[in-house]
């Protein structure tokens, strides 16, 4: 049989649960519901008169060719981003994971711009390739690239993409390190890769077969988390 | 335990001063959008209002640029915590006078508040784009400007140009840009900031063309836009023909092009007037600026150009006192001296004739000529329907999808009409949303 931890009552369960649900209440599914209502009225910006107009913002939208088009747009950062940033992040997770000199104090470097606030971020690239003064964009333009983003929407994109990925990386990496780290010692050293041996085994087909499964739950959870700001940090 | 409690102690009686000290002096809180040696001189305003008398305490507070703080103050005003004093730029005044309610006219502020108050002492030409049809003034204008051309006066010699008459038309303006790029102007021969207000807004009324029906839509919400006439397609086409070889250089939708003027880049930059201030701290070189260029086979042009700035809105809602201190801070604005004082500190222009003239006299302009630039621009001649100013609902997000569609002709994805035809389309609709919420 198998033993069982039994509360006396609900109560208890319910009230452990209450701060959090309520939290996600006030600050989630209140204001969302707020904009779902919102969505369907016709306001001035003062809030001094309000219409009830039914589905013709819907009509309005869904009717604009611009509508679709900057569906797209996000689309196609949204899913650069997610794919650069998860991909870097593993690729660096696993190169710290390694026994390598000073892996500490490349694990904490890579880690620290996830704390540059976002506006500071911006600042900073923008420094960078901002046409007549960034570093960067000088450089760019001795090499005879025309960098302007101002008004060349490749260019625009492909910067927003650069400071986007540089920030997600770190919080990707957080993740992906914290899922290497736990894949238990004895399962890297003996890879179930018996066919071909266990020299056969290292490099590679250890990350193949037991590294990328085993650390599988940590990559899903980044990829929303790394999609989702993605998504909505777009324009 | 006595520690603590003494603390409580102190605590508490400074709780107790501090509400005494409200209770004596009612607060007026305003909300601004100034920064650097402006947000300086808004806090020194309220600091002399505040010593020149002991009934009234004029707190300012910034609040982020001028979009973030019409948007704090709006989302305050729906949550019943407006400040008495708003700062809100010119092409907020639409969206602000259609506020029944939520905003108080300055004329029946003045009136009922019993201040002595005479909308004639101001120059119209500001007055004008914050009042009535019927000239009753619904804002207190506060920080105004009008667009002008700055040029590099080193680099004008350097080209074999003649740094003392600056080029007056566009084509001139454009074979200047051509000498200047010849002269090492390679990214730049010139270019402007603010595109929409220079390049649509600005052009219109100094050719005296209509950028929308009804008077700009001074007459009324049923304004139409129609910027798409032959003269605004041929100024984008010349834009675009330019911006190829970078005789023009675009260089965004507000001003944070303005660098590329005083680090040297572009000799010739189109912007606001109050662009003084910067020019004189950070240009290392000789500068001047002349009124904006004209096409001569335009008849009457130029007119007289437009405002820009920004106007102080009371908001509404508030005691009876509190508005009595705000009327107070109006007539102290408005004092000649002071006047004089904030536009030669600031280069934005008096509000009142007074000031002007007192300026005048002084002799100062022969000293500063750029300083009269934009007031001999706005004086130019008498306003007509297309350069009285402009009143368009959403204006802040119609500049967006105006500058949106500039730049896809200036990158080369639509002609220049193609361009400025969905420009019109496109803000048609905006404003017949506007118009659905205001006119009801």
């Amino acid at each position: 049989m198998q033993k069982r931890a039994i509360f006396a009552g609900k109560s208890l369960p319910y009230l452990l649960l209450a701060p959090q649900l309520l939290v996600t209440l006030v600050f989630f599914y209140w204001p969302a519901s707020q904009a779902v209502w919102q969505s369907f009225l016709l306001q001035d910006a003062f809030g001094l008169k309000t219409d009830f107009i039914w589905l013709e913002n819907y009509r309005e939208l869904l009717g604009n060719g611009d509508y679709y088009r900057a569906i797209a747009t996000t689309a196609i950062f949204a899913i650069t981003v997610t794919v650069l940033s998860l991909s870097i992040a593993l690729l660096l997770a696993v190169q710290a994971d390694k026994h390598i000199k000073g892996a500490g104090v490349y694990k904490t470097l890579l880690i620290w711009p996830y704390a540059v606030a976002p506006a500071v971020a911006g600042v900073l690239w923008l420094f960078m390739f901002q046409p007549s003064l960034g570093m960067v964009a000088q450089g760019l333009r001795s090499l005879g690239v025309d960098w302007n983003p101002l008004l060349n929407g490749n260019h625009a994109m492909t910067l927003v993409i650069m400071a986007s990925t540089w920030k997600q990386i770190s919080y990707n990496f957080l993740f992906f390190l914290a899922g290497l780290q736990s894949i238990p010692k004895s399962v890297i050293e003996r890879p179930p890769s018996t066919a071909r041996g266990p020299s056969a085994a290292s490099g590679r087909s250890s990350f193949r077969s037991c590294r990328r499964p085993l650390s599988s739950c940590s990559s899903s959870i980044s990829s929303t988390c790394s999609s989702t700001p993605s998504a909505s940090s777009m324009p | 335990m006595t520690k603590h409690m003494r603390l409580g102690w102190l605590a508490a009686s400074m709780v107790l001063f501090a509400a005494s000290g409200a209770a004596a002096q009612t607060e007026i809180q305003w909300w601004h959008a100034m920064t650097g040696a402006n947000n300086e001189v808004i806090v020194k305003l309220a600091s002399d209002f505040n010593a020149a008398q002991k009934d009234y305490k004029v707190v300012p507070t910034y609040k982020g640029g001028y979009a973030d703080t019409m948007n704090a103050g709006i989302a305050a005003f729906r949550a019943g915590q407006a400040p008495h004093i708003m700062q809100v730029f010119e092409v907020g005044t639409a969206t602000m006078m259609s506020a029944t309610g939520a905003v108080k006219p300055v004329h029946v502020l003045m009136k009922e508040a019993n201040e002595p108050f005479d909308p004639k002492i101001y120059l119209s030409t500001i007055t004008g784009y914050y009042s009535t049809t019927k000239g009753e003034m619904l804002s207190m204008p506060f920080n105004s400007s009008s667009a002008v051309m700055w040029y590099n006066k080193d680099a004008f010699k350097k080209a074999g140009l003649d740094a003392d008459k600056p080029p007056k038309t566009w084509p001139d303006v454009f074979a200047a840009a051509k000498k200047l790029k010849a002269a090492g102007y390679n990214n730049c021969g010139f270019g402007n900031a603010w595109a929409p207000w220079l390049n649509l807004e600005q052009l219109s009324a100094w050719h005296n063309v209509p950028l929308a029906t009804k008077a700009n839509g001074m007459d009324g919400w049923d304004t139409v836009l129609n910027f798409n006439s032959p003269l605004h397609v041929k100024h984008l086409e010349n834009l675009v023909e330019l911006q190829k070889d970078k005789t023009y250089d675009y260089s965004g939708r507000t001003n944070s092009g303005e660098g590329r003027f005083t680090s040297g880049e572009c000799p010739i930059f189109l912007t606001s007037s109050a662009f003084f201030g910067n020019v004189k701290a950070n240009a290392k070189f000789d500068f001047a600026n002349a009124p904006m260029p004209y096409y001569p086979d335009v008849a009457g042009a130029p007119q007289n150009s437009i405002i820009g700035g920004a106007s102080l809105w009371v908001m509404g809602g508030k005691s009876a006192q509190e508005y009595k201190g705000v009327a107070k801070f109006f007539t102290f604005l408005s004092d000649t001296d002071r006047q004089v004082d904030l536009h030669k500190k600031s280069g934005y222009l008096p509000i009142t004739k007074a000031a002007y003239e007192k300026t005048k006299a002084s002799g100062y302009y022969k000293e500063f000529p750029y300083l009269e630039t934009p007031l001999l621009e706005l004086t130019n001649k008498e306003p007509t329907e297309n350069s009285r100013g402009l009143r368009l609902g959403n204006m802040v997000q119609l500049r967006d999808v105006w500058s949106e569609e500039m730049e896809a002709a200036l990158a080369g994805k639509k002609s220049a009409k193609q361009a400025l035809d969905d420009a019109v389309s496109r803000g048609n609709a905006m404003l017949r949303q506007f118009e659905r919420t205001v006119s009801r």
